[in-house]
């Protein structure tokens, strides 16, 4: 069998989960109808909503179900860019930044290119830790012609974990929304989005052992926000299409367990992680760890190799039964130069030369073991096929 | 023997994956993203360079049982290849984009990195065959299917490289029997249509794609005699032997059709003539290789046969090698070649190696 360290692309469905949605599967009935059975659709479709609003801390009415964290990001930008322009035809500028999840930056770039909007990205160092100081003196400079401010709780391929709190204080002396796609952040770290001071905040199911396909937006109930698909104005009139209410009770479990587990399983995944990096340090001294000393994601590991090609490593690995990924994944099957791993100023060979492990609820130290014996002869293998490359 | 498949999308790579896979090699299916910005939709005649045609390379390893990657060769093909094509186009030569690629993508850069990880060899869907002499040197010859035969864009491979590549439809009959058999095996691509144009150039119009790359300036085109006959708007991206495009509005002297003959860059003219001065005698190049073992005399005249195109005619000719250079003289002189085009040496059925060709003399008058 082989082992699976790419849980930030996808994580295996929980046993629970798979479960309790391969009988909810069978409820019958559309939650807006108004029969019995339509009744206990929308009852299993509001009980998830709640039981996400426990576990995130939450209102149950700021809980917008979607199909994942893609249509939450567009609808966050785009909603948030569209309802503050329509207030003000001065609000013009999104700041977000260049190492966002391409459902945010694609938004951004889209609002850009053919809405009339302006980004800026707020300056970064060489481990991807934001500047805020950038981030307080646009604000400042800025503040009236500001729409909204779109940066991630915790970067995906990297694992950087970003000061949210930090940002919406700042953004609250100006009272501009900020969203955060919390995608990566969730269960691997405390998320409270009352704490938090977030206007809106993108999860996702599938990462979490949900089924792929739904997730949600949290939606601050005192943020307006334009819809972006329009219809039988369900979900607060921001999400219309039927909602599946099987897939969101799987969702809401999924989030509970990851939620309760979060804080013993960030202590196993730190220790499986440090003995990840020692066993690759000690085979590939010349390896560069992102942003290891920094805070950042305990079950999230990103190596640079030099001389090395991302896809050969990912390959070999692959060939021996270990999957792992070069950044994130993209359609065409191709690994590109992360954009990511770019914006840190790395040139575009060291950005070919990554290597992405994440780890998820079922990570065992026996994954770890299989791991780094595979890792010496691929990483001989792809050193020996350099950068032969492209 | 662990082999890497190369898999464009198309029928022939399938097949040539699946056989490879149950002659007993361990095979793992790659295609070759050459495009940084491929189509989402293939489109025309072109092949292998759109997400369809990666996705359909994927379906078909699938189907076969094998692993599938996708590997990005774009920045090499934008040089060696795209960028390749345009400078021979601006240095008024005629270039064959696909042999470029398998002279420096698939059988160099890919071959490479397939040996680096541990593969044996290279399997391909090309229609062309690799036999042994009687000492055990390997040879390349002609596909048994002769409408199909691509021996010519191999042409350029070393030794080394045939000893390390695997055609296996190298004795199929016919292209017919190919699709059937990929029919037979359950795999989507059995009808897909053939690929003809270069895959990069997504209107199948070389002279308008060339357009954006190249500066055109109008220019003078004259005839044989030096005299003016016509304008053209940018001596680039004619080719030596076209007649059409060429918008010449009075006949010529003699009434009949005229042909380009020749392309000046640097004094940015077209030449054009008579089709009798397109009629070569000898053509020479500096640029050449042998396909697998070189002959044991080259500086003396050899008997052999050339061809100049992918699926031209053969033509005897005597062949030597004087000053570093491939010189070949046909015994009958015959038409339709142009400097930048690639001339490949038979032996019957046998490759025996190849030149880039420089120069070219006119039966009929000196031309350079």
């Amino acid at each position: 069998m082989p082992v699976y360290l790419d849980h930030a692309a996808t994580s295996p469905i929980r046993p629970s989960v798979l479960e309790r949605y391969t009988r909810t599967l069978a409820q019958i009935g559309n939650p807006a109808s108004v029969h019995s059975f339509g009744q206990s659709s929308r009852q299993l479709l509001e009980e998830a909503r709640e039981q996400i609003a426990r576990n995130l801390d939450c209102d149950r009415n700021e809980v917008v179900f979607t199909s994942g964290g893609t249509e939450s990001d567009n609808l966050a930008v785009k909603g948030l860019y569209w309802q503050r322009h329509a207030e003000d035809r001065n609000r013009t500028l999104i700041i977000s930044s260049s190492a966002e999840h391409a459902a945010v930056l694609d938004s951004v770039n889209w609002l850009v290119s053919e809405q009339g909007a302006e980004a800026y990205f707020v300056a970064m160092d060489e481990n991807g830790v934001l500047d805020l100081e950038d981030l307080e003196r646009v604000l400042r400079e800025r503040a009236d012609q500001v729409a909204l401010i779109s940066l991630m709780w915790a970067n995906n391929e990297i694992g950087v974990v970003h000061p949210i709190k930090k940002i919406t204080e700042l953004a609250s002396n100006y009272e501009i929304p900020v969203h955060s796609d919390a995608i990566a952040a969730l269960g691997h770290i405390p998320v409270n989005f009352k704490e938090s001071g977030l206007s809106a905040m993108t999860i996702t199911g599938h990462k979490l052992g949900s089924p792929v396909g739904v997730g949600a937006l949290i939606l601050s109930r005192k943020q307006k926000v334009t819809a972006v698909l329009h219809g039988g104005g369900q979900e607060r009139n921001l999400r219309s299409g039927t909602p599946d209410a099987a897939a969101a009770d799987a969702f809401a479990l999924a989030v509970e367990e990851a939620v309760t587990e979060q804080a013993t399983l960030a202590v196993s995944h730190a220790k499986l992680s440090a003995r990840l990096i020692a066993g690759v340090k000690l085979c590939a001294p010349d390896v560069k760890v992102s942003s290891e000393n920094v805070e950042r994601l305990s079950n999230n590991v990103h190596f640079r190799f030099p001389g090395c090609l991302g896809d050969s490593l990912l390959f070999l690995m692959d060939l021996n039964g270990v999957s792992i990924s070069t950044g994130s994944a993209c359609a065409a099957g191709v690994s590109s130069p992360s954009h990511v791993v770019l914006s840190l100023g790395a040139d575009a060979d060291e950005a070919m030369g990554t290597m992405r492990i994440t780890l998820g609820h079922n990570s065992t130290e026996a994954d770890i073991d299989a791991f780094l014996e595979a890792f010496p002869k691929a990483h001989e293998g792809a050193k020996k096929a350099g950068l032969t490359r492209r | 023997m662990k082999i890497l498949a190369a898999m464009s999308g198309g029928v022939d790579s399938a097949v040539a994956a699946a056989r490879a896979v149950e002659a007993g090699h361990e095979v793992v299916g790659v295609h070759l993203a050459l495009s940084r910005m491929p189509g989402t939709l293939r489109t025309g005649s072109r092949g292998c360079c759109t997400i369809e045609d990666s996705m359909d390379a994927q379906r078909a390893a699938n189907k076969i049982g094998i692993p599938f990657y996708v590997w990005d060769f774009s920045e090499r093909f934008k040089q060696d290849v795209v960028d390749d094509f345009i400078a021979e186009y601006s240095a008024g030569r005629t270039p064959n984009p696909c042999m470029r690629c398998n002279e420096r993508i698939k059988f160099a850069a890919l071959l490479e990195k397939a040996l680096a990880l541990g593969f044996d060899a290279l399997c391909t869907g090309h229609y062309a065959s690799i036999e042994q002499d009687e000492k055990g040197n390997l040879e390349l010859h002609r596909s048994l299917a002769m409408a199909k035969d691509q021996s010519y864009v191999l042409g350029v491979l070393n030794e080394q490289q045939i000893k390390h590549s695997f055609f296996p439809l190298g004795k199929a009959a016919n292209k017919e029997d190919i699709r059937r058999e990929a029919t037979e095996r359950g795999l989507s691509v059995a009808n897909k249509p053939d690929s003809y144009d270069i895959c990069f150039i997504p209107e199948g119009d070389t002279r308008d794609w060339l357009s954006d790359k190249i500066e055109l300036t109008p220019g003078l085109i004259v005839d044989t005699d030096g005299e003016q006959v016509a304008v053209h708007d940018g001596a680039l991206g004619y080719t030596v032997g076209q007649r059409k495009g060429l918008n010449i509005g009075r006949p010529a002297k003699d009434g009949k059709p005229r042909y380009v003959l020749e392309i000046r860059p640097k004094e940015n003219v077209v030449v054009v003539g008579p089709e009798q001065a397109l009629v070569i005698s000898e053509l020479s190049g500096r640029k050449f290789s042998w396909c697998g073992k070189a002959p044991a005399n080259v500086s003396d005249w050899f008997d052999a046969e050339v061809q100049v195109r992918a699926h031209g005619e053969s033509h005897p000719c005597k062949v030597m090698v004087s000053e570093n250079q491939m010189v070949i003289r046909p015994i009958s002189p015959f038409r339709g070649i142009s400097p930048g085009q690639t001339a490949v040496i038979y032996l019957g059925s046998r490759v025996l190696g190849q030149t880039t060709i420089d120069k070219t003399v006119s039966a009929v008058m000196e031309q350079v």
